[in-house]
């Protein structure tokens, strides 16, 4: 399953390639790639996982920069 | 401005005053540690307060926590003006980096933002705006003059012209009225137009079109991969050179005061922030991605912007891409036969094909071919066709499909495509098709020339003498003609092995049954490919509407991204260099530091604005 989500307030590029690189050692995570530029995130995930994905991904995200939200 | 921005700017403001005033008033600086430490709590607490959360979650080497260390680096040696006015320069410099990042993501968005956020729909008699999302297919939509077409569909009622230039960077208008397709992303010019969807709001070209150009910003270009990387070491070997700055020179050189080390030391947690050298990078991809997505040439990834600009070899499909691809019947030569049943046979091998040499002699025909009467039709890639007509073998092709089948046929040497007919055994003649080369191709290859892309090749499955001439009236130098489909995979290969290491090999054709080679080529372009899904699927580099023109501006916005991206690494690198060194010896203070961190950050970007500006 691919989903694009919105990430606020991504304010720094080099959290932006730590955040990535986290996110893809996320289990279930089939690849994940952010754009920095865009301020999106692209999530290809296991069937099924996503909510819960996404919920792990908002945590490494919050805790490299804690304003950082996932919408979509 | 947003309310955070507001606080941020009184809480500079009252910081900057704070401090002139702490400066200025006669009193002996240990008294005004107190003062002092209020304003750094001031200015500093949020960034003390991410990095104690950060340092709680692991993070040690962050931006956050490395100001924080240097600033309270600086009042343990006592330079208080100095540990507050980092800190406010850096929230300064944070502030205009902040905003010039928002303003220049909005506005490469806004660039590429092709989509309609609402439609109107009629309800009860009144038109209402809806979330396009909820348009389902069938339903009815209205599109008002100077409105976008939210979603695809076809007209069915109303005339108008349309704008499509969001989609082709053409402003050409076209006119539309019942019956015909239109596509979201057009900007409705004139009347109001009454359109059933046809394809939901995802699956519509402006939110295809949307999403492509989004995630070819996800997809890294190779400088941006290893500025990251760099970044990844740079941090920690900074951050080390600065503690053992602050402990070996003060242990091993006579008369080296501590305090004198720990400053330079602090400047060096200042430039060991990451930020600076990132930043502009992806912006810069990211805007020249955009900008060449105004002109109708979609890029699928920062990795390909990198690879046109390195260009070489050029290497062009014929029909579709250099002509027109529009063929038509030039000459009819009947042999053994009359020009009626040489037309009417070739016309029924045909009848199953769409291919545009088909499409012509169908034409020319002036009937639509009877398809009950053929049988067993059989297609050979590259030779014609083989069918049973009316119980009879008949055979509509090349010369190798003459010669395949033992027939005797006439060597023509005309321009032009030539399509021999035969039944049973008897030739019956030849058709000869030709194709126009497009307005735009000549003036293209020469700017191609010019932007230093010498090696200019054609591919056609042509006879040798259409595809010379061609190439001679364009100005390519290089032909292979007479080509199948997978011969043209082993010329670009041969091609790229040919080639030197730091040299691309681009293909342009017009996605339709050339895959394999747009796949094998460093970037494939296709052409031509608006409203064709497979088209930009196989694609690299996707060319919306059908002109070569585009091909040379693609490889001078490629070139542009590129040569500003380097100018960018270049000036933040060596900016932190300097610094670093400056530092080292002694010569630079806490405020070239900031310098090379925000103020690098904010050139960089500015610089990267260049790219998607001024067309």
């Amino acid at each position: 399953m691919r989903k694009t989500l919105t990430l606020q307030n991504l304010g720094c590029a080099s959290c932006a390639d730590k955040m990535e690189r986290r996110i893809n050692k996320i289990d279930g995570v089939i690849s994940a790639s952010i754009s920095f530029a865009a301020q999106k995130l692209f999530l290809e995930v296991e069937e099924g996982k996503f909510e819960k994905i996404v919920e792990k991904a908002q945590q490494v995200c919050r805790k490299i920069e804690p304003d950082c939200r996932i919408v979509y | 401005m947003a309310k955070r921005q507001k606080i941020d700017i009184a809480v500079i403001m009252a910081t900057a005053i704070s401090l002139f005033v702490l400066l200025i008033v006669p009193v002996d600086n240990s008294a005004k540690l107190i003062p002092y430490i209020a304003v750094y709590l001031l200015i500093g607490y949020e960034i003390l307060f991410k990095a104690g959360r950060n340092i709680l979650s692991g993070e040690i080497f962050d931006e956050n926590f490395l100001m924080s260390i240097a600033t309270i680096g600086a009042f343990a040696i006592a330079e208080y003006p100095e540990a507050v006015s980092v800190m406010l320069f850096y929230r300064v410099g944070e502030f205009f980096q902040d905003y010039v990042l928002d303003k220049s993501r909005k506005s490469i968005s806004d660039l590429v933002d092709i989509k309609q956020d609402y439609a109107n729909v009629e309800v009860n008699g009144e038109l209402i705006k809806k979330d396009p999302h909820n348009i389902k297919v069938g339903d009815i939509i209205y599109v008002k003059p100077g409105e976008r077409i939210p979603l695809d569909g076809v007209v069915i009622e109303g005339s108008s012209s349309l704008d499509a230039s969001a989609l082709t960077g053409e402003s050409m208008p076209k006119d539309v009225s019942k019956g015909d397709s239109v596509l979201s992303g057009c900007i409705n010019l004139s009347g109001l137009l009454t359109v059933k969807v046809e394809k939901p709001y995802t699956d519509s070209t402006a939110s295809k079109i949307l999403e492509l150009v989004e995630y070819a910003s996800a997809k890294k270009a190779r400088t941006e991969k290893f500025i990251t990387r760099f970044a990844r070491i740079y941090t920690p070997v900074v951050v080390f050179a600065a503690a053992f700055l602050a402990v070996l020179p003060p242990l091993l050189i006579q008369d080296a005061s501590f305090k004198d080390w720990i400053h330079r030391a602090l400047i060096f947690l200042v430039v060991s922030c990451p930020c600076a050298l990132v930043i502009s990078i992806p912006l810069g991809f990211f805007g020249g991605i955009g900008r060449a997505s105004k002109r109708g040439i979609l890029v699928k990834g920062g990795n390909y912007l990198e690879n046109m600009a390195m260009v070489d070899t050029m290497v062009f499909d014929k029909t579709g891409t250099l002509t027109e691809g529009t063929f038509e019947v030039t000459q009819i030569v009947p042999r053994n036969s009359t020009k009626e049943e040489l037309l009417r046979v070739s016309a029924h091998a045909e009848g199953f094909s769409n291919h545009p040499i088909a499409e012509s002699i169908i034409k020319v025909y002036g009937k639509e071919p009877d398809t009950r009467k053929v049988r067993n039709v059989e297609e050979i890639a590259g030779h014609g066709i083989k069918a049973l007509l009316d119980g009879e073998l008949i055979l509509v092709g090349n010369d190798k499909l003459m010669e395949k089948h033992g027939i005797k046929y006439d060597r023509v040497d005309k321009i032009g495509t030539v399509v021999h007919a035969a039944k049973g055994s008897v030739y019956l003649g030849y058709i000869v098709i030709s194709d126009k080369i497009k307005i735009d191709t000549k003036g293209a290859v020469e700017s191609l020339k010019r932007e230093g892309v010498h090696n200019l090749v054609m591919l056609t499955g042509d006879s040798e003498r259409t595809a010379v001439h061609v190439a001679k009236e364009v100005g390519i130098r290089k032909v292979y003609s007479s080509l199948l489909p997978q011969d043209k995979v082993s010329i670009v290969e041969k091609l790229l092995a040919e080639m030197g290491k730091k040299k691309t090999l681009v293909f342009v054709g017009d996605g339709m049954n050339d895959a394999p080679v747009l796949m094998r080529a460093d970037v494939g372009i296709a052409m031509g490919a608006l409203g064709s899904d497979s088209a930009i699927e196989a694609a690299d580099i996707v060319i919306m509407d059908d002109k070569p023109s585009k091909i040379p501006e693609a490889v001078q916005i490629a070139k542009k991204t590129v040569r500003i991206v380097k100018q960018n690494i270049t000036i933040a690198l060596f900016v932190k260099i300097l610094v670093l060194l400056l530092g080292a010896f002694g010569f630079a203070n806490m405020w070239a530091a900031v310098f090379a961190d925000v103020g690098v950050s904010i050139i960089t970007i500015l610089n990267a604005v260049r790219i998607y500006k001024g067309y």
